[in-house]
């Protein structure tokens, strides 16, 4: 048997532990509960709580649980007469300063202290002294606070050290008038900030969106998928009635662990936004006017069959689902037009044929953690991912270099290797493939982008630690995917890739860039992603052309399309443009000539297929707002009014299954290969070709979130933008 | 407006800075107050912290936590003479309550408080100062006296100015 | 003719009490008698009670004056005092002076005798010899010394030095540190103190030994910032080691790397925890941290760390030149070799005097000490700082020895004892050794964060007399709470001096209050 294991026993029952691992992941492991408050499977072991003391066989006291490591022949006792004694004393202690106010507190029903309170509490205090009373301090639109229900177990402390780097909570003072709080007063306001709340085992935390509008019990819990991101983290909403109270994380250790970001906990208040569209709209004569969906339906579907095939456009986002890219696909080939594309962001697609097919991260989600030298490239990160900036937090902690290529500086709150900036992001990596060549001959396709590029010192550093890592990999963002010489940019990090024997992936935008790419919501590529035999039209050509017939599926022109310049003058142009959106806006009126109400993520069923290939189908959650309708439902009628074959599908389960088989097995693949040597790039380089979309503004559900765009960092974009 | 520090106060960082290995300039967070606090006549203010969080490239909060804990520094405006007065066992078995009660009458403040006139601040001594044998003790500005009594008591906090 | 010398201690306690105006005072007599005098600041001897101390080589024997005023000095000069005339100060020779004499003086041996910040003669009486001996021999033979000598740590906790160090010394690492631990907080203690006044050279070199022992070559001392003239004698004996190449790179040509940095904490008794201490040299507030890792494997910046109080620290150098054999000879049972113990609270003569454990606290008070300085009985006695029992008078006989001291429910600690006469009233102590948790409790862990705090009202409730037997159970069970589940001996030790109330002198509570 080997050194690492031991053998000891818990309650009785024999268990083989690690060498050196606490007892209570011991107990836990094995269903022995343990109560305790300070302890987190994720955060730094603290043992103040005390809440988690256990008996140990010839330990005269009894020992925390949690900062106990076990040894061979140990005995636990987890529900001894001497275990649950000292854990009744803690409790006793715990009551005594918190407040009993579980009736008009938002923790009540899912409350630690309340649930071990009725386990291990007694029915009167035995010490009748006031109680102690903390002011409270705002810290925020996203997060209230009660401090005065704070244990001290420090929770939210340890998460700001530990998983954001941005302590911002922190304890002053000490004994008795030790408090949990900022000091002097500001905004908490990391990305991932308000998972403190699910931290906080008590009140004192709270969603303050959510404050006092729904008891935990009364809510029915669904689970569904973050729509913001290309992580698609997992959540839970719960719901009253068919409204969305709150969104909260759905664990899941290979994508989102315990976190979420805060724009996926607050962007469902957009649901309820007063910009919903509430029934199909008509523009006849310039003036808008209500109208039936039935009419609605046989208008558009009119338009396209009227449309010359090669003048009907079919403009989605990389929001859209497999069922409704799949749908739309159909659509398109139905009415015999290869103008259909998702790239709203794309603005270099000279390219595309060289696209992977499948493309993704190029590792898991989880593996990031597992190298030990990451290039990012063209990325905000922490803004298009938050999951993925804090998976690289966690290997730059682990010890990994992790180096940056971007033409502007954003923060990172760990040691970055390098941060490469200064110069356009062309000049940036084709100083480090030259750096990586190291007098080597560099790959054909860029030997033109390299040709008089010489290597600095900082260059060399990054190609060096990517070069001597025994796991690296080359990551491009979204500000590359946007970039106007993203041609350029992409070979040059496929060189640096293969010069430094470093895999290659990318971030892409939205939460189902692949699933859009497989379904063929593309000009170039057909379902399954073999090429179409003529390529239709990318986004900024159709806007650029006269169409006789526009079809934007949940796009927001004004925002979401960086493709083209003037999108919302360009469409207003087009003969016709039928917008299915779940908002209305001064663009889509100015834009469109109908609208059709659509449902957001939580009105609607479907799947996001993530960065790393992951697929997550999700369920609706909340009842339909207004006269909203699924986006996939919208364009089943639309295919069968428009005749195309086979839209009889029931249920969007259906549709998933139908492209599924039409699939068959297929992996994701980064694979790049140019087709040839890449012109040098001439002024397409300045630093204005960054089109870096800031943090809470990234779609159109972001954009509503009341609570988000409170924030400091929704009020600093803005502030930017404005000025 | 953002406090800037004096040129001998990030000497005084720099110095302790020097003494801690490379990257581990949070350790220079006492000292730092220390130098502050000696040069705002007996306290630290959080722009002065904010200060010191910004020289050291540290969050600010970790300033807050180590000025709010030690019992030495003063995170609100004080008398310039900080008067300390020993009550633990030995000076309490000798007397030092009366000392006490005698101070408070003759300043007119409570333990904790500082005179109207911005001259003494009578801190809350909590630990002993290790001056059992002398008892009943204070320190007045770093300086020790023992053997009090009510009188030589007056006669030192008349000295002050 | 050679200048005649003339000692007056440069100390904490003796400055306060008028040294430096005597020894101005000494300086401007001689002058205006012409005679030629060479005036030498040296710590303290320990006979608090009798500062100013001021002593006059005569024919090599240094004859003392005691409790020396300003007032007294021209007089004294007209009685002959460069001579050793007599006068009603006078006590004869230092070595003569009984509650010098009879003690065992191991550690302290130095404090008094020197100049504390001569290197000359510091070397004249074998400073460096240890740790010279030490590069003779090798790490290991210091390891062994150690070991054998029986030292336990001096701070309180009483944990074999040998190991600690061995334990270090096994661990691989690219840096180790030697941490001593100069926070003396407990009340009633001192010895730290004088020790680091009286002889900052000793304290240099134990910490020099004890980083050639492990490999450690770099070494901190935490020093309470209540302490502003230690501050600056240690700052100038570790310049004068600096410069005179027994600090820093290849000492004295050992090959031997080791420096010293001074530091100030500001002001919290946790400090004092180990772990705690640690913290603060990292700049973050003084908390504890969880065991394990030990700080012998993970200390100081996350490397091995020797964490030593002074006093332990300071007896290592005889135990090097001696033989640790010799150490282990004095004392009794598992408490090998002397403490500084310290007299104080109401003591007729109070002061620090350093004895082989075995010793009674009986004899201590009374033979040392010289009773209450009231003349009143004894009541109670405080051993080991606010966290140790309150000792009632007829236990006065227990022996100074870390095992029977546990055994009656107390504890040596840093070898602090206040003295209580039979005025005192002991369930205000009770109250007192409770509040002091309360306000020195670094707030990290519930037991003794809230219980302090709540037991105090507790206390308070039953001094007036409020259902006085329901608040009694309330209190033991509060006691228990604490002592189980603190983190710390902060809160985990606190019941001590609370239950010893409860156990010994009940009826204090009884008589401090009104009806139940």
């Amino acid at each position: 048997m080997s050194d690492d294991i031991v053998n000891i026993e818990v309650d009785g029952e024999a268990v083989e532990a690690r060498r050196g691992q606490m007892l209570i992941e011991v107990t836990d492991a094995v269903g022995a509960y343990v109560p305790r408050f300070c302890y987190h499977d994720k955060l730094s072991v603290a043992a103040n709580c005390r809440m988690c003391l256990v008996e140990v066989e010839k330990v005269p006291k009894p020992m925390p649980a949690c900062a106990t490591p076990v040894g061979e022949g140990m005995k636990v006792f987890t529900k001894s007469p001497k275990a649950i004694a000292a854990q009744k004393a803690t409790m006793e202690f715990l009551l005594i300063n918190h407040p009993l106010d579980c009736p008009i507190c938002d923790q009540g029903g899912e409350c630690e202290l309340q649930d071990l309170a009725i386990g291990y509490g007694r029915d009167v205090s035995r010490y009748n002294d006031g109680k102690r009373v903390v002011k409270d301090k705002d810290i925020g639109p996203l997060v209230s606070t009660d401090m005065t229900r704070c244990i001290h177990c420090t929770r939210c402390v340890r998460f700001g050290e530990e998983i954001t780097g941005k302590p911002q909570l922190g304890t002053t003072d000490r004994g008795e008038n030790m408090k949990i709080g900022t000091y002097v007063e500001q905004s908490v306001d990391h990305e991932l900030s308000a998972n403190i709340i699910d931290l906080c085992p008590v009140g004192a935390l709270n969603n303050k969106p959510y404050r006092y509008s729904a008891r935990a019990w009364e809510m029915a819990q669904h689970a569904t998928v973050s729509p913001h991101d290309c992580v698609g983290s997992n959540l839970y909403a719960h719901v009253l009635r068919g409204t969305v109270k709150r969104i909260v994380p759905r664990a899941n250790e290979s994508i989102n662990e315990s976190w979420i970001a805060d724009r996926d906990r607050y962007s469902y208040e957009a649901i309820y936004s007063g910009d919903r569209l509430m029934r199909p709209r008509v523009k006849e004569n310039g003036a808008w006017r209500d109208v039936d969906w039935e009419g609605a339906l046989a208008q558009a579907a009119d338009v396209l069959k009227s449309a010359d095939q090669d003048k009907v456009a079919l403009i989605a986002t990389p929001a859209v689902t497999v069922e409704e890219g799949h749908l739309l696909s159909q659509i398109a080939d139905h009415l015999g037009t290869a103008n259909i594309d998702h790239r709203v962001g794309r603005r270099d697609v000279s390219d595309q044929d060289n696209d992977p097919m499948y493309p993704s991260l190029g590792c898991s989600i989880a593996e990031i953690e597992q190298h030990d030298a990451i290039l990012v490239a063209g990325s905000n990160v922490r803004a298009e991912a938050p999951i993925i900036a804090h998976r690289l937090r966690k290997a730059a902690v682990a010890g990994a270099a992790i180096s940056f290529a971007n033409s502007s500086v954003y923060e990172y709150l760990f040691d970055v290797a390098n941060y490469l900036s200064g110069a356009g992001l062309v000049e940036l990596l084709a100083g480090v493939a030259v750096a990586a060549a190291d007098g080597n001959s560099l790959p054909d396709s860029v030997t033109e982008l390299c040709d008089g590029v010489t290597a600095s010192g900082a260059h060399k550093d990054v190609a060096r630690s990517l070069a001597e890592a025994d796991r690296a990999i080359v990551l491009l963002g979204n500000i590359a995917g946007r970039h106007a010489s993203y041609t350029a940019v992409r070979a040059l990090a496929a060189a640096i890739a293969e010069l430094t024997g470093a895999s290659f992936g990318g971030l892409s935008e939205g939460p189902n860039s692949a699933g859009a790419c497989l379904a063929g919501v593309l000009p170039h590529r057909a379902q399954g992603g073999e090429n179409r035999v003529t390529a239709g039209l990318d986004v900024a050509s159709m806007l650029a052309q006269a169409m006789d017939a526009v079809v934007l599926v949940n796009v927001e022109p004004d925002a979401d399309i960086h493709a083209a310049t003037d999108a919302v003058a360009r469409l207003a142009e087009q003969a016709f443009v039928v917008a299915l959106t779940p908002f209305v806006s001064d663009a889509l009126l100015e834009a469109a000539d109908l609208l059709l109400p659509t449902g957001t993520f939580a009105e609607t069923s479907g799947t996001y297929v993530n960065v790393e290939g992951t697929w997550q189908s999700f369920s609706g959650v909340a009842s339909a707002v207004g006269e909203a309708r699924p986006t996939w439902k919208v364009l089943r009628v639309l295919g069968n009014l428009v005749d195309a074959p086979g839209f009889d599908y029931v249920t969007s389960v259906d549709v998933r299954d139908e492209f599924v088989a039409r699939l068959g097995e297929i992996s994701t693949s980064n694979a790049y290969e140019a087709s040839g040597r890449i012109a040098k790039v001439n002024g397409a380089d300045a630093p204005a070709n960054d089109i870096d979309i800031p943090l809470y503004s990234v779609d159109a559900l972001v954009r509503r979130a009341t609570a988000l765009q409170l924030t400091d960092e929704a009020q600093r974009a803005r502030a930017v933008s404005d000025g | 407006m953002s406090y800037v520090l004096s040129g001998h106060v990030r000497d005084e960082i720099e110095h302790w800075k020097a003494r801690f290995p490379e990257g581990r300039q949070r350790s220079a967070v006492i000292s730092a107050l220390h130098a502050i606090q000696h040069e705002n006549h007996g306290y630290v203010t959080a722009e002065q912290m904010n200060a010191v969080a910004e020289y050291l490239d540290l969050p600010t909060i970790q300033v807050y936590e180590v000025a709010t804990f030690y019992s030495m520094f003063q995170t609100e405006e004080v008398g310039r003479h900080n008067v300390a007065i020993c009550t633990n066992i030995s000076c309490m078995l000798r007397g030092a309550d009366d000392i006490v009660e005698h101070v408070e009458s003759k300043l007119g403040i409570t333990t904790g408080e500082s005179t109207g006139d911005g001259r003494i601040y009578l801190k809350k001594e909590e630990e002993c100062l290790a001056a059992c044998c002398g008892a009943p003790m204070m320190m007045v500005d770093h300086k020790y006296h023992e053997n009090l009594t009510t009188d030589q008591v007056d006669e030192i906090l008349d000295g002050l100015d | 003719m050679t200048a005649t010398k003339v000692y007056v201690p440069r100390e904490t306690s003796a400055v306060s009490v008028g040294a430096d105006e005597v020894a101005v005072a000494i300086a401007r007599e001689a002058k205006q008698s012409g005679t030629s005098i060479e005036l030498i600041r040296n710590g303290s001897w320990g006979a608090t009670w009798l500062e100013p101390l001021v002593e006059v080589e005569v024919d090599g024997a240094r004859i003392a004056y005691g409790n020396v005023s300003e007032e007294d000095v021209p007089a004294m000069f007209a009685a002959g005092l460069l001579e050793g005339g007599e006068h009603k100060r006078r006590l004869g020779p230092i070595m003569e002076v009984g509650y010098l004499i009879r003690q065992d003086r191991w550690t302290c041996w130095r404090c008094g005798l020197i100049d504390p910040l001569s290197l000359q003669d510091f070397r004249l009486h074998q400073g460096f010899n240890a740790l010279e001996k030490a590069f003779a021999e090798g790490p290991d033979a210091v390891l062994d010394s150690v070991t054998e000598s029986g030292l336990r740590g001096r701070g309180g906790a009483g944990f074999p030095t040998g190991i600690k160090w061995r334990t270090v010394a096994e661990t691989d690492a690219d840096q180790k540190y030697i941490a001593c631990n100069a926070d003396e907080g407990d009340s009633g203690t001192f010895s730290d103190r004088m020790l680091m006044e009286g002889d900052p050279l000793g304290l240099i070199e134990s910490m020099a030994i004890a980083g050639y022992a492990v490999g450690a070559s770099k070494g901190y001392i935490y020093l309470r910032s209540e302490y502003p003239l230690t501050y600056a004698i240690l700052t100038r004996a570790l310049e004068t080691a600096r410069d005179s190449g027994w600090l820093g790179d290849n000492i004295q040509g050992s090959g031997f790397d080791f420096d010293i940095e001074l530091h100030l904490g500001a002001g919290s008794y946790v400090c004092g925890e180990e772990t705690a201490m640690l913290e603060s040299l990292e700049g973050k507030k003084g908390i504890v941290r969880y065991k394990p890792p030990l700080p012998a494997h993970e200390g100081l910046f996350g490397k091995p760390t020797v964490v030593n109080n002074v006093i332990t620290l300071a007896s290592v150098p005889n135990i090097v030149n001696l033989g640790g054999e010799r150490y282990a000879g004095m004392g009794v049972n598992r408490s090998k070799g002397t403490l500084a113990f310290q007299l104080a609270g109401n003591i007729k003569r109070g002061g620090l005097v350093e004895k082989s454990f075995g010793v009674t606290l009986r004899e201590l008070i009374d033979d040392w000490g010289g009773g209450t300085a009231s003349g009143r009985p004894v009541k109670a006695v405080q051993v080991g700082g606010p966290l140790g029992a309150y000792i009632p008078a007829a236990q006065l006989d227990t022996p100074l020895d870390y095992e029977a001291f546990v055994d009656i429910g107390a504890m040596i600690g840093h070898g602090g004892i206040v003295v209580f006469d039979d005025t005192a009233d002991m369930a205000q102590q009770a109250r007192f050794a409770m509040e002091f948790c309360a306000i020195e409790s670094c707030g990290k862990c519930t037991p003794c964060r809230i219980g302090s705090t709540r037991g105090v009202e507790v206390i308070d409730r039953m001094i007036a007399g409020e259902k006085r037997e329901e608040n009694y159970d309330l209190l033991v069970e509060l006691c228990d709470t604490m002592e189980d589940a603190s983190l710390c001996a902060m809160g985990g030790m606190t019941p001590y001096p609370v239950r010893s109330v409860l156990k010994h002198f009940a009826e204090d509570f009884a008589s401090s209050g009104g009806d139940r």
